[in-house]
C-alpha cells in the first residue's frame, strides 16, 4: 500500500516536472517575449518612481522611490493570477486540459506544475525589477537575511495568488475572459499602500486598503527592507504585525484554492 | 508503464469486444443528451456514429475517455469499467477531439515528447515515439516549427499523431475531419484507415454520412440522446428500400412524358421536382438502366443527367428520424 502511495507521489512530481518543463519551453521557442517580460518592469518603475515620486511626499520623510519598490514588487506578485488563469484557461479552451484529464497521468499534477513554474518566472521578475530598483536608488538596508525573508514572502503570496489564478481558469474556460478577470486584480493591487500612504485616504476606502493583504506584503516587505513608509504605532492591526498576517493570507488563500482547484480538475 | 505495447488485457468472456456501452444516461440541467444508449464495438473494427449536432456524439465520447461521469447505465472500455477502473481505462485509450488540442507556443515535437512524458514513458522512449509519429503523419519538416504557425491539417494530423503515442487499444474521435479542406480530410482517412489494419479499434463520431460510409464498418445513427439504427452502412440503406433511378431532362417541357415513361418501366410511380428538372423512381431490377435510356431516346427526350443511385445514409437518416442530418 506504501509502495503504491509512494509510487503515484513519485509520479505527480514526475508529472508537475513534465509540465514545469512545458512552460520553460514556451520561453524557448519565443525568447523575444522574456525581453518584453523584462522591459514592463523597467517602465514601471521608471513612471511610477518619478512620475508620482514628483508629488507624493513619504510619511516620516525618506526616498518616495524606496517607498515605491516594495509596493511594486507586491503588484506584480498579483499579477500571477492573470498568468496562471490564462494559461488555465486557454489549456480548457482548447481542449488541452481534456486531453490531460483523459490521459493516466498524476490529477494534481497540471495545477502544481503551472503554479510551479510560476515561482520560477516570478523569481526572475522580481529579480529583474530589483535591479531596476537598485538602479534608481532602492537598497535594502537591514542585511542579507532580512532582504531573503522579504523576498521569500514575495514569492510565497504570489503562489498563494497563482492557485486563485488556477481555480479562475478552470471555471471560466475561456483565456480571454480570464485574461480580463486577472486585469481586475491591477486596481486591487492599488487599493492598497502600494503607491501611496494609507493616511490620506477617507476612513471607509482606508479600511479596505488597511486590511486588504496586498498591505500587509507591502508593509512587511518595507519593513524587512527597512525602506520608508512603516505603519504609524496606531495602525490597522495587520498592519502592526505585518509579516504575520501576510502568513495567515498565504495560507489562508491556499487552504481554499488548493483543494478547490484541485477538485474542479475532474469536472473542468 | 514503461512499454508502449498495449497492456495484457483481462480475460473476459467478452474479448472481441473492445467497447461496451448498456443503458448510459446523462442529463445537463434540464436537458437529457443521452436518454440509454447502448453500443458494442469488436475489436479491430470502426464504428462509426453518426448524429446531427447536438444528438448527444460528444457526451457519448466523453463518458467512454472518463472525462464525464454519466448519471445510469455502464460503459467497459478494453474490458475496465469507465467509472470504477478509469485509471485503467486512460492506460488503454486515444483521444482527438473536435478541436486540435495542443499547445500552440511548443513546435509538434515538442508536443509529442510532453505528452509521452506525461504516459510516463522514459525521456528516451519519449523522444524515439515523437520521431516515429513525426514521420508517420508527414510532419518532419515542420517538427521544430512552433504549432501556431502549422495550417488546419498540419494541427489534425499532429492532433492524431498525440493521441496515439501509447498506441491506444481504443481511439475515440470525436468529428475528426470537421472543418478540413478535402485532400487533408483524405489524409486523416488514410491514416484511420492504417491505424485499423494495425488492429486499434477505432470509435468515431461524424455528421458528415459520407464518412461513416467510408470508414465505418458497423454504423451506430444518434438521434436525441438515442441510438435510432444500427448496422453496417449496407444494412441501413436496405432499410430504406432499393435502388433509385434519377434523371435530369434538358427541357422542362419534356418532364411529364419522362416521368410516364419512367414509370411505366420501373413498374412504380415516378416523382417529378420541377424546379430543377428532375424524375426520380425507385427499382429492384438491375440493368434497367440502359432501357431506360433507349426509351427516352427513342421518344426524343433530351436528358442531361441520369444515373443508378444507391440509398445514400443521408436518406437513411431522413427515413429514420424525419429530418436530415445537416
Amino acid at each position: 500500500m506504501t509502495a503504491i502511495a509512494l509510487d503515484r507521489f513519485r509520479w505527480t512530481l514526475a508529472d508537475g516536472v513534465t509540465v514545469v518543463i512545458r512552460n520553460l519551453n514556451h520561453i524557448r521557442r519565443a525568447p523575444s517575449q522574456l525581453i518584453a517580460d523584462l522591459i514592463v518592469p523597467i517602465v514601471m518603475v521608471l513612471l511610477f518612481g518619478y512620475v508620482f515620486g514628483s508629488a507624493i511626499r513619504v510619511p516620516g520623510g525618506g526616498n518616495y522611490r524606496e517607498f515605491l519598490m516594495p509596493g511594486l514588487f507586491a503588484m506584480t506578485a498579483v499579477s500571477s493570477v492573470a498568468v496562471t488563469g490564462q494559461l488555465v484557461a486557454g489549456d480548457v479552451q482548447r481542449g488541452v486540459m481534456d486531453r490531460f484529464r483523459s490521459m493516466p497521468m498524476a490529477r494534481s499534477a497540471v495545477a502544481f506544475g503551472q503554479t510551479g513554474v510560476d515561482i520560477i518566472t516570478g523569481t526572475m521578475g522580481l529579480i529583474g525589477m530589483a535591479l531596476c530598483g537598485l538602479v534608481v536608488g532602492w537598497r535594502i538596508h537591514t542585511g542579507l537575511w532580512h532582504g531573503l525573508a522579504g523576498f521569500g514572502l514575495l514569492l510565497l503570496l504570489r503562489y498563494a495568488i497563482s492557485w486563485l489564478g488556477v481555480y479562475m481558469g478552470l471555471s471560466v474556460k475561456n483565456e480571454e475572459t480570464a485574461d480580463k478577470l486577472g486585469m481586475l486584480f491591477l486596481p486591487v493591487s492599488m487599493l492598497a499602500n502600494t503607491f501611496v500612504p494609507t493616511s490620506g485616504m477617507p476612513a471607509w476606502l482606508r479600511f479596505v486598503s488597511n486590511w486588504n493583504p496586498i498591505s500587509s506584503l507591502v508593509a512587511a516587505c518595507r519593513s524587512l527592507f527597512g525602506n520608508p513608509g512603516a505603519p504609524a504605532a496606531n495602525a490597522a492591526l495587520p498592519l502592526q504585525h505585518p509579516v504575520i498576517s501576510t502568513l495567515i493570507w498565504s495560507v489562508v488563500i491556499l487552504a481554499v484554492f488548493v483543494p478547490l482547484s484541485v477538485r474542479k480538475y475532474y469536472t473542468a | 508503464m514503461t512499454e508502449i505495447q498495449a497492456l495484457a488485457r483481462p480475460t473476459s468472456a467478452r474479448r472481441d469486444t473492445a467497447v461496451l456501452v448498456e443503458g448510459i444516461t446523462k442529463r445537463f440541467g434540464k436537458t437529457q443528451a443521452l436518454a440509454g444508449v447502448d453500443l458494442a464495438i469488436s475489436r479491430g473494427t470502426i464504428c462509426g456514429v453518426l448524429g446531427p449536432n447536438g444528438a448527444g456524439k460528444t457526451t457519448a465520447v466523453r463518458i467512454l475517455t472518463t472525462l464525464l461521469r454519466p448519471d445510469g447505465g455502464r460503459a467497459e472500455v478494453d474490458g475496465y469499467d469507465v467509472v470504477a477502473e478509469a485509471e485503467q481505462v486512460r492506460f488503454r485509450i486515444g483521444l482527438a477531439g473536435q478541436n486540435a488540442a495542443l499547445d500552440e507556443k511548443l513546435t509538434g515535437r515538442d508536443n509529442l515528447r510532453m505528452f509521452g512524458r506525461l504516459y510516463h514513458l522514459s525521456y528516451r522512449t519519449a523522444a524515439q515515439r515523437a520521431d516515429e509519429l513525426l514521420a508517420r503523419f508527414d510532419l518532419i519538416e515542420a517538427a521544430d516549427r512552433v504549432v501556431q504557425t502549422y495550417s488546419g491539417g498540419m494541427r489534425r494530423r499532429l492532433d492524431l499523431a498525440a493521441s496515439l503515442v501509447i498506441a491506444p487499444a481504443v481511439l475515440f474521435l470525436d468529428e475528426p475531419t470537421t472543418g478540413l479542406d478535402p485532400r487533408s480530410r483524405n489524409a486523416v482517412w488514410a491514416s484511420i484507415r492504417d491505424l485499423v489494419a494495425d488492429g486499434t479499434t477505432v470509435l468515431l463520431t461524424t455528421q458528415y454520412l459520407d464518412e461513416a460510409d467510408q470508414l465505418a464498418d458497423h454504423i451506430a445513427v444518434i438521434d436525441t440522446g438515442r441510438v435510432i439504427a444500427a448496422g453496417t452502412a449496407a444494412e441501413l440503406k436496405s432499410q430504406v428500400g432499393g435502388d433509385r433511378i434519377d434523371l435530369v431532362a434538358r427541357y422542362a417541357a419534356d418532364l411529364s412524358l419522362a416521368a410516364e415513361t419512367l414509370s411505366r418501366l420501373t413498374g412504380s410511380p415516378a416523382r417529378s421536382r420541377a424546379e430543377i428538372r428532375q424524375v426520380s423512381a425507385p427499382t429492384t431490377q438491375s440493368g434497367l438502366l440502359t432501357t431506360v435510356v433507349r426509351e427516352l431516346d427513342r421518344a426524343g427526350i433530351e436528358i442531361e443527367d441520369i444515373a443508378l443511385r444507391r440509398p445514400t445514409l443521408d436518406d437513411v437518416f431522413l427515413h429514420l428520424t424525419g429530418h436530415t442530418a445537416a
